[in-house]
């Protein structure tokens, strides 16, 4: 049989059949005997001193085992949740896992009831008595800012800390501008909504002293790190398990409270105890993305060229900080050029904290708000100088012969081609055809708008010096004594089809069929230590760890083979899925031949140990920026204010596609969060800190409905950053689309004099609009 | 200053014996009135592949058929189940014996983190049994119950075309 290439095909994925006949286990689907179950009791106020707590009802309830309140924890040395974070000058509130004298956001954790059956413990907890003082409350982070109400009284301001950024000269870049434009974007608040809600089962060993963790994460060995400093245990009594994970767009890169209190009453109890979050729970106490009020000001020449930029990035961070909540907006102002070349760039992020629950890493983390912002302000340059948004990007594209280029902002751009990916994309679309069939539709009174954006994003997150936490991550190879091969990764999937990719890389460099092949991940006791899934790194930094192992491998099987033929390890080569003495194709060895040799010890060179493993893991010398354009194509009904995608064409790079099916998944559903973004989703509270939009009757995610059969398209510029050459594909569609959507539908609403409007642009928000701009 | 009100809560809750048929095998159990057909299904009967997404009915993660026909489990209780014959996920096809509509949202990369997965795939069987050639529009429409947050929907509307075709052979 002839030798085919796995990388670069669409293999269908080897983790589905479980998925797709509901064999597979998530974290809720583990019950072992005598499991308990936890029920939180949480804050109905958005701030509020705690009086008293009277727990003897739940206690009294038939069924309830214990209930346990904020001291109980701190008394036993349980530490708060923590914060990774870089920046100098921050003020870090104590966030315990359950409140303690105050509550400051609608659904923090106050206590909770342990009862044997998940029913009774929500009974139970309906009798926890907690007598609140309401205090003064601040949701929105301009008000925050100004300091009247505060939400940690300690620190005697509302602000978490101020990070400025800037190169050039910005003032006279201003002073020597045709025209300066400026404008606020809010960039509103979103919920990640993971189909699957958080859930955890803590299981105590008292035989082993210890802790085993199932849960709903996408950072097994980070959570078990912070979990062993609050618990005061030693990490390697604890156990994380990641199952099968239902969707973490971020979320599930953290700490969570709930985490933290099972653990340790799992311990108290000596039985398991069970959390599963319910969806509402799930909007008020998992974190929330973007929530920022972007003021921008641009300065520029008449044919479109950009001189400065200013920025102020104020960033809700809610009430306390979890894992990374003040890291995400400074990524914003990292990203604020995008594709341009802006040498003059005065910015200043302000992180403020509000009387919510925190914000955090969302699908795109910082990136998103980034690209939005930069991307409407080069729509609003074409609009007040009447250019074309395609040339005032081209006039100001990096150019393609300046890779690697080293931003204003001190990022070192990898490798790209803006242009020639903006012309492929303006060719598939038709983008002249477009714009005519525009003009006739206006003429017709009809809404049409067409728009783009160019995005270049930061992923592959590494190296470590840029991460709060670190940024390398690491394979083990394991050939077995049949020729099987076991990869233990510490990227921990969550439905990005890593076991599929990562056994394609592994079938092509070592020639071993793919049904032979497993990818063991999401368990700290089977897997050595890794930093896991988020921010596109899955590949471009756990894939090139294991690429570096594979390349270990491969070198002591062809020594093994060697030695076999008597021949020099220099004149033998792998090739077409074997080892082979060059030259004489009837010298051919597998893969599972040299490991079987290498296992039975007795036919190895001298000094050669036997067996045929490898650890390997890889720090990556930058991050990756893969980039590409977007091009979004409405129609608005001016009856009604909707808005209606007509076409959506997206032309990404990600570097090198493994498998071009998981590729394409990955933007679709990128796609979808971040037209969302742009339409409909937001989560809303009231003045009073109450969450109005706390179900999914009332937050809009989108349906089948909403969305459109997508056009996709590619190029590929390759990266040295990584040996595979992969840039890293999740984030893309979510931050290629939002500002793409949005630019079209202002560009529809120009007849009407319209030139922004904030997000999500809800019909309502639409009609309105065109009936203050004078109305059909 | 407000304190929470309390709520009494009785102390043994009633139960009340029901017979199901799942997957063509029948269970006798007796249940508190108030219990999920989700949770019956999950805890007493160990059929997890039933999801729960949200509290709501609004996700569809728990969709199975009751008498043939799509419904939330989540939101019908197991004493409504009563005499009647459910499916779910487990009982149309295995790993190695897959049904149509399972092929096809794997073939088409119909899923991601395969939690909406099969509440979608019982959703989408209903929907053929209705409409046996569903244009996009109508594939769109018919999942308006189910929420999937990795897919896009892009892959989900061609498995449902795909295993509509497939069905029809």
């Amino acid at each position: 049989m002839a030798f085919t290439t796995m990388v670069g095909a669409r293999i269908r994925r080897r983790e589905d059949p479980r998925l797709i006949t509901g064999r597979a286990s998530y974290t809720d689907d583990f019950k072992t005997i005598g499991t308990l179950y936890a029920s939180f009791v949480r804050s109905p106020y958005g701030h509020a001193k705690i009086r008293a707590i009277d727990t003897s009802g739940a206690k009294d309830h038939p069924g309830v085992i214990a209930v346990y309140v904020g001291t109980d924890l701190a008394d036993a040395g349980v530490k708060g949740l923590p914060c990774a974070h870089k920046l100098p000058e921050l003020n870090v509130p104590p966030h315990p896992a359950l409140a303690i004298g105050e509550v400051r956001y609608v659904g923090e954790p106050v206590a909770v009831v342990i009862a044997d059956d998940p029913y009774v413990a929500r009974d139970a907890a309906e009798l926890v008595e907690i007598a609140y003082d309401e205090q003064p409350v601040v949701v929105d982070p301009l008000q925050a800012l100004e300091g009247k109400t505060l939400v940690h009284e300690a620190f005697g301001t509302n602000i978490a800390f101020r990070l400025p950024i800037a190169a050039g000269d910005t003032d006279a870049a201003f002073k020597s501008a045709d025209v300066v434009i400026k404008q606020r974007f809010i960039n509103q608040r979103l919920a990640p909504v993971p189909i699957e809600t958080r859930a955890v089962l803590a299981q105590w060993n008292p035989g082993e002293e210890g802790l085993t963790i199932t849960t709903s994460t996408q950072i097994p060995h980070l959570l078990r790190t912070q979990l062993a400093v609050a618990l005061g245990m030693p990490e390697n009594h604890i156990r994380v398990i990641a199952p099968e994970v239902g969707g973490g767009f971020g979320a599930k890169l953290n700490v969570y409270a709930e985490e933290i209190a099972c653990g340790w009453i799992a311990m108290q109890l000596g039985r398991p105890v069970k959390f599963t979050e319910t969806r509402s729970e799930c909007f008020t106490a998992m974190i929330h993305g973007r929530d920022q009020v972007d003021d921008v000001e641009v300065a520029v020449k008449n044919d479109g060229t950009i001189l400065g930029l200013r920025l102020r990035v104020v960033a809700n961070l809610g009430a306390y900080f979890q894992l990374l909540t003040p890291v995400i907006p400074t990524l914003t102002l990292l990203m604020a050029p995008g594709c341009y070349a802006i040498k003059n760039i005065s910015t200043e992020c302000i992180g403020v904290f509000t009387n919510t629950m925190s914000t955090d890493a969302y699908r795109g983390a910082g990136r998103p708000e980034a690209t939005y912002l930069i991307e409407r302000t080069l729509d609003l340059i074409a609009r007040k100088l009447n250019l074309d948004p395609v040339e005032v990007r081209r006039r100001n594209f990096i150019k393609a012969d300046s890779f690697p280029h080293t931003t204003a902002m001190g990022l070192t751009y990898d490798s790209g081609n803006y242009e020639a990916t903006m012309d492929q994309a303006l060719k598939a679309a038709d983008y002249p055809g477009l714009r005519k069939a525009q003009a006739e539709a206006r003429k017709a009174g009809r809404l049409l708008g067409i728009g783009l954006s160019t995005y270049v994003e930061v992923c592959g997150m590494g190296p470590s010096a840029a991460m709060p936490a670190a940024g390398w991550d690491s394979a083990t190879v394991r050939v077995e004594p049949t020729g099987a091969v076991t990869v233990l990764t510490g990227i921990s999937p969550h439905g990005q089809g890593e076991e599929t990719t990562f056994a394609q890389i592994v079938a092509d460099e070592l020639g071993v069929p793919i049904e032979q092949i497993i990818i063991v991940h999401g368990d700290t006791d089977r897997v050595q230590y890794g930093v896991g899934t988020f921010g596109s790194r899955g590949t471009a930094v756990g894939g090139a760890a294991l690429k570096l192992a594979l390349d270990v491998i491969r070198e002591k099987a062809m020594k093994i083979a060697a030695h076999q033929w008597e021949a020099s390890p220099d004149d033998v080569e792998y090739r077409d899925g074997k080892i082979m003495v060059k030259g004489d194709p009837s010298k051919a060895m597998t893969t599972a031949e040299a490991g079987f040799l290498a296992f039975m010890g007795d036919k190895l060179p001298p000094g050669l140990e036997p067996g045929l493993d490898a650890t390997r893991r890889f720090e990556p010398p930058n991050f990756v920026y893969p980039f590409g354009t977007h091009i979004c194509v409405v129609e608005i009904d001016p009856q009604t204010g909707s808005t209606k995608i007509v076409r959506y064409l997206a032309t990404d790079d990600c570097g090198k596609v493994i498998n071009p099916m998981i590729v394409a998944g990955q933007v679709h559903g990128g796609l979808a969060q971040g037209i969302a973004q742009a339409l409909f989703e937001e989560v809303v509270y009231d003045e009073d800190g109450q969450l109005l939009t706390g179900t999914l009757l009332d937050y809009a995610v989108p349906r089948a409905e909403h969305l459109l059969n997508f056009e996709l398209d590619h190029t590929v510029t390759p990266t040295d950053v990584n040996p595979l050459g992969v840039k890293g594909v999740g984030e893309a569609g979510t931050i290629g689309s939002t500002p793409a959507v949005v630019n079209a539908v202002i560009d529809a609403l120009a007849p009407f004099g319209i030139t922004h409007l904030d997000m999500p642009l809800k019909p309502e928000k639409v009609w309105t609009a065109i009936q203050q701009a004078g109305g059909l | 200053m407000q304190t929470k009100p309390s709520i009494s809560s009785s102390t043994a809750p009633a139960q009340t014996a029901i017979e199901v048929e799942v997957n063509g095998e029948k269970h006798a159990l007796t249940v508190e009135p108030r219990l999920l057909l989700a949770h019956m299904l999950r805890e007493r009967l160990g059929l997890t592949g039933t999801h729960i997404g949200c509290d709501t009915s609004s996700c569809g993660a728990c969709t199975v058929l009751l008498e043939g026909k799509s419904v939330k489990s989540c939101t019908v209780l197991a004493v409504q189940a009563d005499g009647r014959a459910v499916t779910t996920i487990e009982g149309i096809g295995t790993s190695r014996s897959l049904h149509p509509m399972q092929e096809a949202f794997w073939a088409e990369h119909g899923l991601q983190c395969g939690y909406c997965t099969t509440g979608m795939i019982m959703a989408s069987l209903d929907l053929i049994a209705r409409n046996p050639d569903p244009s996009d529009e109508q594939i769109r429409e018919g999942l308006g119950g189910n929420i999937c947050r990795c897919t896009g929907y892009h892959n989900i509307v061609r498995a449902v075309k795909a295993a509509a075709k497939a069905v029809k052979k």
